[in-house]
């Protein structure tokens, strides 16, 4: 059984209330930091422990808060991000409703290692009801004397607000949730400038995920270098993977890096194998943006290695053989998944969450969705496989933000993995869309 | 000052300058095209990704290459980058797959449509893209907005460049025109419909790239390659008017009025709309002679210019184009 750095109390009853949370060890991360360390050595605590952005990019955190650009007299801001909506990906909100001053007091912790006497929680806006949690756990941590003025007669001000956001899936992109924050249309910024210069109103700022703000008070009360020691290589410590799709046991673990991909699927521990007793077709490990890999590939690397649950692990081989780790969204297909609807149906989603600035994103995702459409309604072309292809790559790597990737790579991968599937659809349009009918080139619906 | 390297031709430029902009300090064929950046608009630019261009070398201290194309329009120079424009078949390709994405939801109307000869996005297409299209769905329309008794608004044809709202913004006391909706739904619109009326509000057609935004007392009434243009100025009432204008004659008849643009497409000085709508005599004016017209070539059709070059990027430019070049430099253009 795994460490559970993160979730080890989040069954306990009433832990969402400040006395209960205190009672399990709660803001100590904040006493120690405040009355015993600089701002400079948590930052240093938080470089030792490795820990990387558990939003999706996989930087480094510490290296990210060292970039952080400190003119005199100028403020600076730490912005939590919140606005989860990768489709596969539920873990923050999870994290968030069950344990709110978890967040809170590593809000606290790295705003007083930022330097920043103001900060924000961008929570996505559907998620209404985690905000009412959030603001009723802040108003607790105000009255005990953990936010406001002179927190722990140390001299240190700290205000922190939650803001939702309007429904956007682009607004987590962290320059697009600044001008969103800031009252704007949430449109990406160009960068450079970034954030870590001219952020939040043109200030320096961090932009955090959930995840990585709460594991900044388990740095600290235990330190970086023990934080390190979990994990394997560069991908320490633990990580939320909210498992979804056909699995026995879907849910969100805490795993600690470095688990197996294989007994991750069907050990027990976990998500506990295939539902139905079916067999496993396609994996995509991260979200929906990472790309889909079969079965051959998501347990064993193109060189015969057992994949393991890390950063490295998954991306190994590149785009070719590999994937990513991403925000830990993992959602597993079993054999009688159609490749060509799945591919559709995150193809309308990127094409409807695209927010139309830059010309290959906006026109883009959407002559993708329609092709996709076209394919699984039986009226594709031959031509249009190379067609889908090109136009991913037209896409990728030219827009503002990574959202142009982001619906780009799930196309090139499925194609990249599952061409025969494809083709399949095209030629037999008659079958290729009648309800309880896959591809027969792996294993049919018994 | 940085000096930059750009498709083998050095340049000093002030630190902070933008590549795009380094670029148009050489002039000429190597600048990249750009369909959204437009220097008077602050905060304009990165959108269209027209003038994309690869950075070879990131700067002396730091020689990597970017790991992706960057907007030349909005990415300031470094000291000692090398950056890579018509010299990079990858920026080529590129290029031509953006002119594809512009095009895919473009109605194609050029026919009928007024902004025809002086269209960034024909010229564009015709200088990048290619003649044949992949795109086999159904392209997207927008119903007309009526947005007042000047400007005819054609959303189908707009390829949110962002340049009239950035207008609206910084000309303007109040916007009452914007972004709605996202992705390809997203439209230029007045919130339930409304009319631009402001002092200034003419000068959304000129930045308009495309005939999106059309000027309704031109509309239909002539091609602009029938049309004679001519430099022009008045005293105009208004101090924030330049009062600096093109005359666009067909006979004696002035068609329409227009600021003046240089060789970018680019208005510096904006005129009011009494200047433009309402002082259709000639004698309202005083004509200072013939403009100067480039780029857009229908309407400098038989005005033929030797083009322009910079030998340096040719190499193997025949003897007699060298000498000719010489006897007659390119001219620097511009009014």
């Amino acid at each position: 059984m795994g460490r559970k750095l993160l979730t080890e109390h989040i069954n306990v009853e009433g832990i969402d209330t400040l006395e209960v949370y205190r009672k399990h060890g709660g803001y100590r991360s904040v006493e120690k930091a405040i009355k015993t360390m600089t701002p400079d050595e948590v930052v240093e605590e938080v470089k030792k422990s490795g820990l990387r952005g558990r939003g999706g990019a996989g930087f480094p955190t510490g290296m990210k808060w060292s970039f952080l650009a400190k003119p005199e007299g100028v403020p600076r801001y730490l912005v939590c991000n919140a606005d989860e909506s990768e489709p596969g990906t539920f873990k923050d909100r999870q994290l968030m409703s069950k344990l709110p001053h978890l967040l809170i007091e590593g809000m606290i912790t790295s705003s007083y290692a930022l330097g920043a006497n103001t900060s924000y929680i961008y929570i996505r806006g559907e998620l209404l009801y985690v905000l009412r949690i959030l603001e009723k756990a802040i108003a607790e941590a105000y009255a005990a004397g953990f936010l406001g003025k002179n927190i722990l007669g140390s001299g240190y001000d700290l205000d922190l607000y939650v803001h939702p956001g309007g429904g956007a899936y682009i607004c987590g992109e962290e320059t697009a949730l600044l001008e969103s924050l800031e009252g704007k249309r949430g449109n990406p910024r160009n960068k450079p400038p970034f954030p870590a210069v001219q952020g939040l109103y043109a200030r320096p700022t961090v932009v955090n995920n959930v995840e990585s703000i709460a594991a900044v008070p388990v740095i600290v009360n235990d330190g970086g270098d023990e934080y390190a020691k979990i994990g394997i290589g560069r991908s320490t410590g633990t990580k939320l993977i909210s498992a979804c799709g056909h699995l026995n046991k879907p849910g969100i673990y805490e795993i600690e890096l470095g688990v197996p991909v294989e007994e991750f699927i069907y050990s027990d521990e976990y998500c506990g194998g295939i539902w139905k007793g079916r067999d496993l077709k396609a994996v995509v490990a991260g979200g929906s943006s990472v790309p889909i890999l079969p079965k051959e590939l998501i347990l064993k690397t193109a060189a015969g290695e057992p994949r393991l649950m890390t950063y490295e692990s998954l991306s190994d081989g590149g785009f070719v053989t590999g994937t990513m780790l991403g925000s830990g969204g993992f959602i597993a297909m079993d054999e009688t998944t159609c490749i060509v609807r799945n591919t559709w149906n995150f193809s309308r989603f990127y094409h409807h969450e695209s927010c139309g600035q830059c010309s290959p994103c906006r026109e883009g995702t959407g002559w993708l969705e329609k092709i996709l459409h076209r394919i699984e309604h039986g009226h594709g072309t031959e031509r249009d496989i190379d067609v889908l292809a090109s136009v991913a790559k037209q896409i990728e790597g030219n827009t503002i933000c990574p959202l142009g990737e982001a619906a780009a790579w799930p196309v090139s991968a499925a194609i990249r993995h599952f061409r025969d599937e494809f083709e399949w659809h095209i030629r037999h349009p008659q079958e290729a869309t009648r309800p309880g009918v896959v591809y027969p080139g792996k294993a049919v619906l018994a | 000052m940085a000096k930059i390297t750009f498709d083998g031709i050095e340049v000093e430029v002030p630190d902070g300058t933008t590549i795009l902009n380094a670029a148009r300090t050489i002039g000429g064929s190597i600048v990249p095209p750009a369909m959204c950046y437009y220097t008077p608009l602050k905060g304009s630019g990165g959108k269209c990704r027209a003038c994309l261009v690869r950075v070879a070398a990131g700067s002396a201290k730091d020689p990597r290459p970017m790991p992706k194309l960057v907007a030349s329009c909005v990415t300031p120079v470094q000291d000692g980058m090398v950056v890579e424009n018509t010299t990079s078949q990858q920026v080529l390709d590129v290029r031509k797959g953006i002119v594809e994405m512009l095009l895919i939801n473009h109605p194609l109307d050029c026919p009928v449509c007024d902004q025809a000869g002086e269209c960034d996005l024909q010229n564009f297409a015709f200088e990048h893209g290619v003649s044949t299209t992949r795109y086999e769905e159904e392209r997207r329309t927008f119903e007309k907005i009526d947005i007042g008794p000047l400007i005819q608004l054609h959303m189908t044809r707009c390829i949110l460049c962002y340049r009239c709202v950035y207008t609206a913004d910084q000309l303007t006391e109040k916007r009452v025109h914007g972004v709605l909706g996202r992705g390809d739904a997203a439209e230029i619109g007045t919130y339930i419909e409304n009319i631009i009326d402001n002092e200034f509000s003419g000068n959304v057609i000129d930045v308009c790239p495309v005939g999106a935004l059309t000027d309704k007392t031109f509309r239909f009434k002539q091609r602009v390659w029938f049309t004679k243009p001519v430099n022009a100025h008045r005293a105009c009432e208004n101090p924030k008017c330049c009062g600096k204008v093109v005359l666009w004659y067909k006979g004696k008849d002035v068609m329409r009025v227009t600021a003046r643009k240089d060789q970018y497409g680019e208005v510096k000085e904006w005129i009011c709309n009494t200047c433009r709508f309402d002082k259709k005599e000639t004698a309202d004016w005083t004509i200072e002679g013939p403009a100067h017209i480039d780029r857009s070539s229908v309407i400098s059709a038989n005005h033929y210019e030797l083009p322009v070059l910079n030998a340096q990027v040719i190499a193997d430019l025949p003897e007699s184009s060298v000498r000719d070049l010489e006897q007659n430099p390119p001219m620097r253009l511009g009014n």
